[in-house]
């Protein structure tokens, strides 16, 4: 900005002083404005991390495998709370891929502008939905009416029932990002392929998913991560409150990560300051955010490369 | 569908066309594949709204107004959400006075003043990446720093106030903030700036009086969301010290900013664990409550967007 011109000197073209030492002050305050959310993630990770290390500094790294993860017993057996995530993901994924991804080719290549224009707004009241909502309903709906129907056995509180409704918490991010993805696939693309006398079904299969691939399987990890940081829903749906032992049954109670981390913070004898209970909210919380980071990552990375390629 | 044999596609799709024309089974399976899927989501929303509708209403014919006024209570007989209503309000209230501004003010400071460096590359995509962390990790924030800020105060109730649970809140929406109204801006044409800067405006002329009423109604879009959003967020306040279960408040502006607080899905959350079939109706009458505010703020956002979508 600065010129060779005499100080002060006020050309025209460079305004007063007064108005250049204003405009210098506003630009400070939206650079403060913008380093808080910097600020935030320091924070984030410091704290978090902090606290993390204290945690695995006071336990005998043993109790880190266990039956099971009781945190008010000493047993931090973090194996319990990955596969209590995995399956809840995937159970979730089995919904929300499918009916979202189809759900986007209808939007993106068979709905009339009228009907896309009804239906897109319902899917965004649905990502609207609190998830406490889904809890409950995934309790005393979903698991009643269809987990336990389905299979007979099924607990009254099971991972598959919540695993069911954060599926379809899941299913307006998977749609809305892969029908971003089709409708960035230029509409030449589809001239050709009826030009060469293909049906639309060839079209939308072959032609438009293909060139769209890399948006939907970035639609595919966003939702993964949504899936893995839902928190409310395993909380309410899947009991488990107290601890849960290591187990691969989905139609039995059990935690996940974030769920593990809400019953710390919930139930009677709410855990506070430096127990080792307490500090294993911030080792969960940890390895939480570093899962999903990665996985946001590289979600991005495809959205970023969908938007290059066209 | 591995590898990309369109020679081969497009042939075949020739052969047909040309051989002549049946039913197209294939093509009527899968539409009809789409429409079950898209029919199936509509589905679960309109079952979700009827079911919570069934269990809930009763309970408002029931005690009409008194659910909404009487506090909170072991009871279920006299139980109501007015302590979450209040709460809801204010944490709304706080959160859109501390978000909405330094939101937008970011927006505009990495789209309008930021220089192309690495700097706000790195600010670009730690926001982004922000947005993406799970909601309940923000309440690790909110308790070691915000609460334990107040309490470090001497604030009453361990600093596990309102204002913490606003800013752990601000902090959780921020990136949907920014990133919703950087778009807004980013619409905005380049010839209005450049319109302009060439009647000599600064920077902060073009953008307060030229940018910022263009992007105007994308801006308001975001924020709304955003705020529908932090009013259905539970997870991050149960570990930045919203209260479960009961308490009483003892009313005034004091006691509200830094007494024990509680918000609507935090009350659903407290009595959906509640094992007495008295509290199902109960959880479900909140819910009602809780979606009639957040779906009022959604629809909102959406009917604003679709009125003013593509002025350029």
């Amino acid at each position: 900005m600065a010129t060779a011109t005499a100080p002060g000197a006020s050309s025209p073209l460079v305004g007063s002083r007064a108005r250049r030492r204003r405009e210098a002050w506003i630009a400070r305050a939206f650079f403060a404005a913008a380093l808080v959310s910097v600020f935030i993630t320091a924070f984030i990770i410091l704290t978090v991390f902090e606290q993390a290390v204290e945690f695995l500094l006071k336990i005998d790294l043993s109790q880190l495998v266990a039956p099971g993860w009781f945190p008010r017993r000493g047993m931090f057996d973090i194996a319990t709370l990955l596969l209590g995530t995995l399956m809840v993901t995937m159970i979730a994924m089995l919904i929300a891929g499918p009916i979202g991804i189809l759900s986007a080719i209808y939007l993106s290549e068979y709905a009339s502008p009228r009907v896309r224009g009804t239906v897109k707004p319902i899917l965004e009241i649905l990502a609207g939905i609190p998830s406490v909502v889904l809890g409950f309903f995934a309790l005393t709906f979903i698991n009643p009416t269809i987990v336990q129907t389905l299979v007979p056995g099924a607990k009254g509180f099971n991972l598959a029932a919540a695993a069911i409704a954060v599926g379809i918490l899941t299913i307006p991010l998977v749609a809305t990002i892969s029908e971003d993805s089709m409708k960035a696939v230029p509409q030449s693309l589809r001239e050709a392929s009826y030009g060469l006398g293909a049906r639309r079904v060839t079209t939308a299969t072959r032609v438009v998913l293909p060139a769209a691939v890399s948006g939907i399987v970035a639609s595919i990890i966003l939702g993964v991560s949504r899936a893995v940081g839902e928190t409310m829903v395993v909380a309410i749906a899947a009991g488990a409150s107290g601890g849960s032992l290591r187990s691969v049954n989905p139609f039995e109670p059990g935690q996940t990560m974030t769920a593990a981390m809400a019953a710390l913070a919930t139930g009677s004898d709410q855990v506070t300051g430096d127990s080792a209970a307490f500090q294993s909210l911030f080792f969960v919380g940890l390895l939480l955010f570093v899962i999903t980071l990665f996985l946001n990552v590289v979600g991005d990375a495809f959205v970023r490369r969908v938007r290059e390629a066209y | 569908m591995a590898g990309s044999s369109n020679p081969s596609v497009t042939t075949v799709a020739v052969q047909r066309a040309l051989a002549g024309h049946g039913p197209d089974w294939r093509g009527i399976i899968f539409a009809l594949l789409l429409l079950g899927s898209i029919v199936a989501t509509l589905a679960i929303l309109v079952f979700l709204l009827i079911d919570q509708l069934s269990r809930g209403l009763p309970v408002y014919q029931e005690r009409g107004l008194d659910f909404l006024t009487s506090g909170l209570s072991s009871n279920p007989a006299n139980a109501g959400i007015s302590q979450g209503i209040v709460g809801s309000i204010v944490i709304g209230i706080l959160v859109s006075l501390i978000c909405f501004p330094l939101g937008i003010l970011t927006a505009v400071y990495l789209e309008e003043y930021a220089p192309d460096n690495r700097l706000t590359r790195f600010i670009n995509i730690n926001i982004r990446n922000l947005a993406g962390v799970p909601s309940i990790v923000y309440g690790l924030l909110g308790l070691t720093v915000f609460v334990a800020f107040f309490a470090f105060l001497g604030f009453p109730n361990n600093g596990r106030n309102i204002i913490a649970g606003a800013l752990t809140l601000t902090a959780l929406i921020l990136p949907i903030v920014i990133i919703t109204s950087a778009e807004a801006l980013r619409a905005v044409p380049r010839t209005l700036r450049e319109g302009g800067y060439g009647v000599g405006a600064s920077r902060w002329q073009v953008t307060s009086r030229l940018v910022l009423p263009a992007a105007r109604s994308g801006i308001l879009t975001g924020t709304i969301l955003a705020l529908a959003r932090a009013l259905g967020e539970t997870a991050p306040l149960l570990l930045a010290g919203a209260i479960l279960g009961t308490f009483s408040s003892p009313g005034g502006l004091e006691s509200l900013l830094t007494g024990p607080y509680t918000v609507l899905p935090m009350t659903v959350y407290d009595w959906a664990r509640k094992p007495q079939e008295e509290f199902r109706a109960l959880t479900s009458a909140a819910i009602i409550a809780l979606l009639v505010i957040t779906l009022f703020f959604n629809t909102l956002a959406i009917l604003l967007r679709n009125r003013y979508q593509k002025q350029w």
